[in-house]
């Protein structure tokens, strides 16, 4: 299963109530965490996904188990473009001739939805309490969606003595390689 | 204000009367612009549901109050909300019962002429698919050319006009819509035909149809001819009816000709196509008035709502019968198809017996366009 942050049940619940559900129960919730939302109103996928966009909230993909839709949506920042403080950088383009772990620090649920092949996802949120999985002599390529979480990471990264530490830039929100999906 | 409720056949009426309304469809932008519900005289806003959660105030000032406005949606709930919410600001709109379910669903039967003897031939529009069915009427007996799938429709058109249903024919296996052909002829003792080089694979007894058959429908004898004119499909067959009709399913339409790739065999049909349509129908009379089983704009219907243009007029008219050289013909049916119909490749499986979806699913399988035609 999916991991998300909150869950929405609007099973049995014809269009329009889907979204009128899902736009009160994203309100609750804080920036970036991811919702589940459980539909069998087929036309609710490509409404949620264009109504996510319309928003600024980023639709990350629907499963189909059944006569049940699991959609998930991550709630979209509105926050000001930060500059980015983490020195060593390489450029998405060069990430697939570098030895090394690419690390993707997104949700969960984004990765499972298009990842590159090989990267090893450890969410934000969980980085500082699962830093034994990670190798100090190893290169450590973070990524994110566009720079910015991955940016926070490495400094992370770097503060826990993590030396051979690289933000990839822009982040899979450029990504127009290969994509491995876990759904 | 209250909202009022209009039915699809309410929205019919206004196609055929080429009269004036305004449609704010509240689906999604793909789904708009994929398919929508068309009119000569029609004006449309496309405005989400979803983007008029918060009100209804921006769309105020764009939506007319000198002429009937409708809201329409998928299935009805969206455009519920919205009527009530139009309503709440002051306005007097109206919303589609059922939504373009109910309007892909809706078949208005028109005649198109009278036949010799009190006979009739009927025309049976589904507006919004684009689909036409054919009903042949004389002396208490009735023929039915490639039935959608409300079968009831046509049971019932046949009861009110007192006739039995004998015949009951598909010129070829449909791939754009499920056919109601067989169940008629289940439910009425009727015989089902269907072209032999279609129903290879179909799981279900039928009479064959071929070149040259030739049924009688009532006491006054009204013909209906069948002549083998592949190229849609390798079994495609037309009708000619009364010597004056020229029933083409989909091999020739108004304004388009059909596309050889449903069943995955485009470049295999491409000859047979365009021997039926530059040789075969060459031979017929010019007089006769082709009637198709699709439209494909809504710029394709008559004054009174029909489907009808005589063939000589096709001949002059028509481009895809205007490609002289056979390489451009070839590329132009084959290269740069439009997108196929929604679950074609299952809606053939429907229309061979080999699955049985419900009706819900059968409804899904059918929305949007019939999209069987290249121009």
């Amino acid at each position: 299963m999916i991991q998300a942050n909150h869950l929405l049940d609007a099973k049995g619940l014809a269009c329009p109530m889907p979204i009128v559900k899902t736009k009160k129960a994203i309100t609750d919730i804080d920036e970036g965490q991811v919702l589940e939302i459980q539909a069998t109103d087929k036309g609710s996928k490509a409404d949620l996904a264009a109504w996510a966009s319309s928003v600024g909230h980023q639709y990350l993909g629907t499963v189909e188990e059944g006569d049940v839709l699991y959609h998930y949506i991550r709630k979209g920042s509105n926050e000001p473009e930060v500059e980015k403080a983490f020195e060593q950088t390489v450029p998405l383009e060069e990430i697939e001739s570098r030895e090394g772990l690419i690390l993707d620090v997104r949700e969960a649920a984004e990765y499972a939805f298009g990842h590159i092949k090989g990267a090893k996802s450890i969410p934000m949120g969980e980085l500082e309490s699962r830093l034994t999985e990670l190798d100090k002599e190893q290169d450590v390529y973070v990524i994110c969606r566009t720079g910015k979480r991955s940016d926070l990471a490495a400094q992370l990264l770097a503060k826990n003595g993590f030396t051979k530490v690289y933000n990839v830039l822009p982040g899979m929100s450029e990504w127009n390689g290969n994509i491995t999906k876990e759904v | 204000m209250t909202v009022k409720k209009w039915t699809a056949a309410n929205v019919a009426r206004k196609v055929i009367n080429n009269e004036e309304l305004f449609i704010l469809d509240v689906r999604n932008q793909d789904a708009f612009e994929d398919w929508k519900a068309e009119g000569h005289k029609f004006e449309y806003l496309n405005i989400p549901y979803f983007e008029l959660l918060d009100g209804v105030e921006e769309i105020l000032p764009k939506l007319p109050t000198d002429k009937d406005v409708l809201v329409v949606c998928a299935k009805e709930g969206s455009s519920v909300m919205v009527a009530e919410m139009l309503s709440e600001a002051g306005r007097e709109v109206a919303y589609l019962e059922g939504g373009m379910k109910s309007w892909s669903s809706y078949l208005e039967p028109i005649k198109v002429t009278d036949l010799e003897n009190g006979g009739e031939l009927y025309q049976f529009v589904r507006l919004g698919k684009g689909c036409l069915s054919y009903m042949v009427i004389s002396e208490g007996e009735a023929a039915i050319i490639d039935a959608v799938r409300f079968t009831d429709v046509f049971t019932t058109f046949a009861n009110e006009k007192g006739v039995t249903i004998k015949h009951v024919f598909d010129t070829h296996l449909h791939a754009d819509h499920i056919s109601g052909g067989r169940h008629i002829a289940a439910a009425t003792g009727a015989t089902y035909y269907l072209p032999p080089k279609d129903a290879t694979e179909v799981v279900f007894d039928y009479t064959p149809l071929t070149d040259g058959l030739n049924v009688k429908i009532g006491s006054s004898q009204i013909d209906v001819n069948a002549l083998y004119s592949p190229g849609h499909t390798i079994g495609s067959t037309s009708f000619v009816i009364d010597d004056q009709f020229l029933l083409t399913g989909d091999i020739l339409f108004i304004d388009s000709i059909g596309r050889p790739d449903l069943a995955g065999l485009a470049e295999d049909w491409v000859g047979d196509l365009r021997e039926t349509l530059y040789t075969r129908y060459r031979e017929l009379s010019e007089d006769l008035v082709v009637l198709p089983a699709h439209f494909m704009i809504i710029d394709e219907l008559n004054e009174d709502g029909t489907v009808a243009r005589r063939l000589g007029d096709l001949f002059k008219e028509n481009h895809g019968l205007n490609i002289e050289d056979e390489a451009e013909f070839r590329s132009t049916v084959t290269d740069n198809l439009p997108p196929q119909p929604n679950a074609y490749e299952q809606i053939r499986q429907v229309n061979m017996g080999k699955i049985t979806p419900g009706h819900d699913e059968q409804t899904e399988m059918e929305i949007g366009p019939n999209r069987c035609a290249v121009r």
